[in-house]
């Protein structure tokens, strides 16, 4: 008996997916657990696995469609079965994810917290005007224009996908192609590729969406305010320096970055003055017991922050390899959605790109978040002399509605003595 | 060139043909001694007497097969429906033998015959008597249908029809009635079937209309000019044939459409000029195109509800800023 596979939940968070490769193909027999395809989430690129043994007998969305949980994707069932019925079926429940452009503005306006609308109906969204959309290329690559843009790109040898529509569901109309010119050259000259002068227009993947949604959620709701110390980075460099020569004699041998130094020294300073970690809800204030450090990594479409579990009680080269394998995967897409999720605390560190401060926005539902700047070499006061010295900057980005100023700066203080009297570090 | 109203040109029609043609007579209710209904045929049974000027009794479908009989050996009669509404009952006639006698006989019979009267809407005569009936009849291969929307079509277009060898179905409008126009005097002036006219010349959006409804798009057209959109309002005179090049031509230099019209959204003469444009001038076009209609409806009573109900030049506004994406 034939069935229809939906479209899996295969992030905490996720709405849709987008299928970034089918790895079987219509008439190949699946067993339970085989590869069918993977999909790009909200988070990740996640492994999408069969429920059931059978034949593949319909794919309903090829690769690079965008499909909406629970919808149907592909139908399995017996090599040679009449699946016309089932087929129908899925069109019908289709036809929400090809809506999926229109309903997609909306909805990513959202709060992540409450459930998403459910996608219009074909019958109530289709006449009426669909939400703006910035680009017109759907998913399945087709470009939304109006047949007189369609000639005019034609007489004027223009690339459509290279322009942005200002119609209905992202359309490109006429008013759009203004300035846009035949893309010959000028007479006379050798006649060179043209140089396009449109802006190019680049559809959000699904990263980008989530990072849109979240941060503007954080800066709109949670009301930020910010927290700076600047510490004695003198100790932690000096430290860091009789570590690293100690961990390189081993075999293999060991290293640790600065950061690990922050990620330790935050854990610690969090288990003496624990008020920052912390998150707020409608409710009641939730403070962790669980110290699980977010780290912001950036990776080529944007960032992830993968959480270091129970940071207060692993050791400098633990946090060190931890950090280093998460942030590989990260980049490779491979973490799991709940490797990036349930943190209590985030360190977003710029230091390395040569900043000296910044200010950062509260990974939700966390309380804070430390935006930690490089280390400076300058003249220093101490004693009344002035002498070369190294200083860290860093602020704390605080959620006013659990973490006050002077819980913020409590915790700071309780920082800076770890970082300053860095040593202790090694002992805990 | 006189100053005259509508009905006056109508009339003026009339008494031309008349005079030019002795087997041309009219026939209806009221035309005769009442001198009509709308005084459209005032003072022609003095000019002509009543074996050319008939009343009828209220008998449309008696009065439209005598009138086609009549056509059918060689008279040419106008006959008057006191409202296109009560043709209805006179429809078979019309479907059944006016529009099919020269197909059914192989060109033996010819059937030149002139049905006339107003059309939709008019003030408050309830749901039964505001039909636009041109969506019946633009359906029928064998008949002509045309829609005056000035003075001076409305003699050149009835002359043009008076003298057809065909049936043809005339429209006329109770609100247009007093509408006062030049007409030329040329006793031979006509207005051949099958072509529109630029009744505003625009190069931003074309309005489509005909009849009274093409005076509601001028009005559009002007405060659409105040927002700095140029609208092409586009008078049709004549459903049946349709002037397909005029519409073409005018959709290549605004590719936009917007087509306003009395009469029901499903179906009828929007539809068709709809159809004819995405089949005809798909690459023209920049926007879907939209109709402006009568409200699915029928046509209420109350004053106020009726109004909504009707196209207004503010639901013209909107649908042609709606296809210039400037909503």
């Amino acid at each position: 008996m034939a069935k229809i596979v939906e479209m899996p939940k295969l992030s905490p968070t996720m709405e849709e997916g987008q299928i970034a490769t089918w790895h079987v193909k219509e008439g190949d027999a699946v067993d339970v657990d085989d590869l069918l395809a993977e999909v790009e989430t909200d988070k990740a690129t996640m492994e999408f696995r069969s429920f059931d043994k059978g034949v593949l007998l319909k794919i309903l969305f090829g690769d690079g469609a965008i499909v909406r949980l629970g919808d149907p994707v592909a139908i399995i069932g017996e090599a040679g079965e009449d699946v016309s019925d089932l087929v129908a079926q899925a069109e019908k429940a289709k036809a929400s994810s090809d809506d999926a452009p229109a309903a997609e503005a909306p909805k990513d306006e959202a709060p992540a917290a409450t459930p998403a609308p459910p996608a219009p109906s074909p019958a109530s969204g289709g006449a009426s005007a669909p939400a703006v959309v910035a680009s017109s290329v759907d998913a399945t690559g087709r470009v939304k224009a109006s047949p007189y843009v369609r000639k005019l790109a034609r007489e004027r040898g223009l690339d459509l996908r290279t322009i942005s529509g200002s119609g209905p569901g992202g359309r490109i109309v006429a008013r759009d192609l203004d300035g846009t010119s035949a893309g010959s050259a000028p007479a006379g000259r050798v006649a060179a590729a043209p140089v396009s002068r449109e802006p190019e227009v680049v559809k959000l993947s699904m990263m980008r969406k989530t990072i849109a949604r979240r941060l503007t959620e954080s800066k709109q709701n949670v009301p930020h305010f910010y927290l700076t110390i600047d510490v004695d980075a003198g100790p932690l460099v000096a430290l860091r320096k009789q570590l690293n020569t100690d961990l390189g004699q081993l075999d293999p041998p060991k290293k640790v970055s600065f950061n690990d130094f922050v990620v330790k020294a935050v854990a610690i300073a969090i288990t003496r003055s624990p008020t920052v970690n912390a998150t707020f809800t409608p409710d009641a204030l939730i403070y962790h017991r669980r110290v699980d450090i977010s780290v912001a990594v950036a990776v080529d479409e944007g960032l992830v922050t993968p959480v270091v579990r129970n940071a207060d009680q692993k050791s400098l080269v633990q946090i060190n390899e931890e950090v280093a394998d998460l942030a590989g995967r990260a980049r490779d897409k491979k973490l799991k959605p709940e490797e990036m999720t349930n943190g209590t605390f985030s360190i977003s560190n710029l230091g390395m790109f040569g900043i000296d401060e910044f200010s950062a926005v509260i990974n939700p539902p966390e309380g804070a978040i430390l935006a930690v700047g490089g280390i400076r070499k300058e003249p220093v006061v101490v004693e009344g002399a002035v002498v070369p010295g190294q200083r860290m900057k860093m602020t704390l980005s605080c959620d006013h509605r659990v973490v006050d100023g002077a819980v913020g700066a409590a915790f700071l203080a309780e920082l800076r003595k770890v970082l300053e009297r860095p040593t202790q570090i090694l002992a805990f | 060139m006189t100053e005259m109203r509508f009905r006056e040109a109508v009339r003026t029609a009339i008494a031309e043909e008349m005079e030019r043609d002795a087997s041309v007579l009219i026939m209806g209710e009221e035309v005769a001694q009442y001198q009509g209904a709308y005084k459209v045929t005032e003072g022609l049974l003095d000019r002509f007497g009543e074996k050319r000027v008939i009343d009828t009794p209220i008998a449309e479908a008696g009065f439209a097969g005598i009138g086609i009989g009549a056509a059918m050996v060689g008279l040419r009669p106008i006959v008057e429906f006191m409202t296109w509404n009560f043709s209805a009952v006179a429809f078979d006639q019309i479907l059944n033998n006016a529009a099919k006698l020269r197909q059914m006989s192989g060109g033996q019979l010819e059937v030149p015959i002139v049905f006339r009267g107003p059309n939709a809407s008019a003030r408050q005569v309830g749901s039964q008597h505001s039909h636009a009936m041109e969506h019946f009849y633009t359906h029928i291969p064998g008949v002509k249908v045309v829609a005056p929307a000035t003075c001076a079509d409305a003699k050149g277009l009835l002359k043009t029809a008076i003298r057809d060898d065909n049936p043809v179905i005339y429209l006329e409008s109770e609100t247009l009635y007093s509408l006062k126009g030049d007409v030329p005097d040329d006793e031979d002036f006509t207005v051949p079937f099958g072509l529109g006219r630029v009744a505003r010349e625009g190069s931003d959006v074309t309005i489509i209309s005909y009849s009274r409804i093409v005076h509601v798009a001028l009005e559009a057209a002007e405060t659409l000019a105040k927002e700095g959109i140029e609208a092409e309002v586009i008078d049709l005179r004549s459903l049946r044939p349709l002037d397909e090049d005029l519409i073409l031509q005018s959709i290549a230099k605004t590719h936009r459409a917007v087509i306003a019209y009395e009469g029901w959204p499903y179906g009828g003469v929007g539809a068709e000029i709809v159809d004819r444009i995405q089949r005809m001038a798909f690459d023209e076009l920049d926007a879907p195109i939209l109709r402006v209609t009568t409200l699915d409806y029928p046509m209420p009573y109350s004053a106020a509800l009726e109004q909504h109900c009707i196209p207004q030049a503010p639901r013209i506004v909107e649908a042609a800023k709606k296809v210039s994406y400037r909503e």
